[in-house]
């Protein structure tokens, strides 16, 4: 689960990490009540959205007057922000974070993240500040700076001392940066954290650290224990087919294709999607229905798949295990009850019960098209369709 | 012959008398998996499924003597349950449960190598020997018992691998399902060296999708260490960036885990490989000339 900058930025202050004075607004009052609020004369004005690439998409704006905090804000808010990380349409803008200038000296980077060829949380810091970091790490790998957070002791001074005068910071710097690394560490392990970045992590003409920007992502699966993270979501920032489907326990990714895929099993349904584009075709969708599928769940994947007003055709492709097939079958008829479905839907069914669920559908007297494997099904569906 | 479980294999289920682990301890009894026991804090003493109830997986492994358990129990209390197994003697843990938190799975790694136990899992199928022991959550009656072995990331993935090679006659030694987590117990390196020993496991199908560089990982492993002919199909070609594919690990993330980088090393390794999900079987043949 992604956070909002703002919300990083609380959470980075709530384990004493040094963060600019600043106030969210969602409404140009408001911006402008902050902007008169806060101690620098002039101040920053950030759209709030779950994509980075803001700043070059003219979501950031410095100005002068609480006014201009006011226009800019009146200006972006109740718009769609596009940035190289989103879509074509962009990302809603419902708040803006109005904050403190500061002057800068030098953009660093620090991040945490999980990395799995070791199996261990890692800090990574750069001197490469407000750059893209995975182009940092792709052209001057040596940039990076890399500590391996053993979970036996922590994180050590040490390691704080050796990316602390890695990164060129000297006397007193070299204690702040301790701290707010040892801060990161704490939030990163006590709130679940899959990656946090700060960056740029600025150096100021006097000589302080502060994380003038903030990026979280929450591991999902822990989200149980962390009821009050979860109440930062932000429903309005997500796809909404893709919310719908995560009500209903369906894992759903839009894709641009024609071909909307039902499959269980998240590597099975990525499968299905090669195998489309192999055969020539373009899916519309990553869906895995998972291994409870109900009655219900399908019939609902199925709608969710028909309300992508692209879609020209659906492929079903089910491997039973703990999923029956008769019971897909079940939901495949219900949901063409329901909602009537005219469009061609090639169905493969296979393992557990499929015998029972193929011999359901036969009888259901639906336009269906039966496909003996994998292979088979993608053919069909792709030529039902059409290549794109 | 075949790896990490056969016919003499003693299996406890932690959970057993929960629906998940009641409906697949049947299904693993009438598959022929000598199931000894279960483990249910506070329903110690009783029987399920005619099988002893333990209230530790301690006092299961002590009194049955138990080789491998198999965990169904919620998510949440998983690295509780691992890192209790990882304790009790057994060999052999398999995971079956998904949506561990990855900080949970960090931990409850380091105790499970610390004491030398092997762990398959979590959000995995599980671990089947054709005809002889099935420990998971797979449909036992698509193996046929033979001699390819099989590993994977993802289960009806597995399934698909399965029936490919039992529809060409050569059934399989043993399937590994290692799971689409982050952390994983088992990774392809540890199955491809268990295979890479077994007299019979003749062939090796491994089946990787996006994310990570396990996969990268493997096909230098192989290049090095394997000698027996290996098949391999990556899932996720047309996945976009940035978006999690169902597994917490299936993601392409900072342009790192493309599927395209994944087919080039195996290949680079002397791997048979194929982009088609359809030909996982052919892929077989073609590595071995079968």
């Amino acid at each position: 689960m992604n956070l909002h900058e703002y919300q990083a930025k609380a959470l980075f202050k709530q384990y004493g990490m040094p963060v600019p004075n600043n106030l969210v607004a969602t409404t140009p009052a408001e911006a402008r009540a902050a902007a008169e609020k806060l101690a620098t004369e002039k101040v920053v004005v950030k759209a709030q959205v779950h994509a980075g690439g803001r700043g070059k998409a003219g979501g950031v704006k410095l100005v002068d007057t609480p006014r201009e905090a006011e226009d800019y804000a009146e200006s972006m808010l109740g718009t769609q922000l596009v940035t190289i990380q989103t879509d074509a349409e962009g990302q809603p803008i419902n708040s803006v974070l109005v904050e403190e200038t500061c002057d800068i000296a030098d953009e660093l980077y620090l991040g945490m993240v999980i990395d799995r060829a070791t199996q261990r949380v890692v800090v990574m810091a750069s001197t490469e500040g407000g750059m893209e970091i995975e182009k940092v790490a792709h052209e001057t790998p040596e940039k990076i700076l890399k500590a391996t957070i053993d979970p036996l002791v922590g994180l050590m001074p040490y390691q704080c001392r050796e990316l602390g005068f890695g990164l060129g910071l000297t006397g007193a710097q070299i204690k702040q940066f301790g701290a707010l690394l040892s801060g990161l560490t704490r939030l990163f392990e006590e709130k679940d954290l899959a990656l946090v970045e700060i960056n740029p992590l600025v150096v100021t003409g006097a000589g302080d650290l502060v994380c003038l920007d903030g990026k979280i992502n929450i591991d999902g699966n822990a989200m149980f224990r962390h009821k009050d993270l979860a109440e930062l979501r932000d429903r309005s920032q997500e796809d909404e087919r893709e919310l719908r489907a995560s009500e209903w326990d369906l894992n759903y990714v839009a894709l641009e294709g024609t071909i909307g895929c039902m499959v269980n099993g998240a590597g099975l349904a990525m499968a299905t999607m090669d195998i489309i584009k192999l055969k020539g075709g373009q899916p519309a969708n990553f869906l895995d229905v998972g291994g409870g599928a109900t009655k219900e769940r399908v019939a609902e994947a199925l709608k969710i798949i028909l309300s992508d007003p692209e879609v020209k055709g659906i492929l079903v492709n089910i491997f039973g295990g703990i999923v029956r097939c008769d019971l897909i079958a079940d939901g495949i008829i219900a949901a063409v009850g329901e909602v009537g479905i005219e469009l061609p839907v090639v169905v493969r069914l296979e393992g557990t019960k499929a015998a029972e669920g193929r011999k359901l559908l036969d009888d259901s007297g639906l336009n269906l098209v039966a496909a003996a494997d994998l292979g088979d099904a993608a053919a069909k569906i792709v030529k039902t369709v059409g290549a794109a | 012959m075949s790896v990490l479980i056969n016919k003499s294999t003693k299996v406890i289920c932690q959970g057993l008398t929960g629906s998940q682990g009641t409906f697949h301890t049947e299904q693993a009894i009438a598959y022929g998996t000598r199931m000894v026991g279960g483990v249910t804090p506070g329903k110690g003493g009783s029987k399920h499924l005619d099988l002893p109830v333990f209230n530790t997986v301690r006092n299961a492994v002590d009194e049955t003597g138990a080789d491998a358990t198999v965990i169904y129990v919620p998510a949440p209390f998983c690295k509780d349950s691992i890192i209790e197994a990882a304790e009790s003697g057994v060999k052999l843990i398999v995971c079956i449960t998904e949506g561990i938190p990855t900080l949970d799975m960090l931990e409850a790694k380091i105790a499970v190598d610390r004491n030398g136990v092997r762990l398959v899992g979590p959000n995995c199928p599980g671990v089947i020997t054709p005809d002889e022991c099935k420990i998971g959550i797979m449909p036992g009656a698509i193996h046929q018992a033979g001699k390819v072995g099989v590993v994977s990331r993802s289960g009806t993935l597995t399934y698909e691998c399965v029936k490919q090679t039992s529809d060409l006659g050569y059934g399989q030694s043993t399937c590994i399902g290692i799971g689409g987590d982050p952390i994983p117990g088992t990774s392809f390196i540890d199955a491809l060296a268990l295979f890479a020993e077994d007299p019979q496991t003749e062939a090796i199908l491994m089946v990787g999708e996006i994310g990570g560089t396990a996969e990268e990982e493997a096909a230098e492993f192989i290049s090095s260490n394997v000698k027996k002919p290996v098949a391999a199909y990556i899932a996720g070609v047309t996945a976009p960036p940035g978006k999690r594919m169902g597994h917490a690990g299936a993601i392409i993330a900072g342009g790192k885990g493309t599927a395209d980088d994944k087919f080039a090393a195996l290949g680079k390794a002397g791997v048979t490989i194929t982009r088609s999900p359809a030909e996982l079987g052919l892929a077989v043949k073609e590595a071995t000339g079968w």
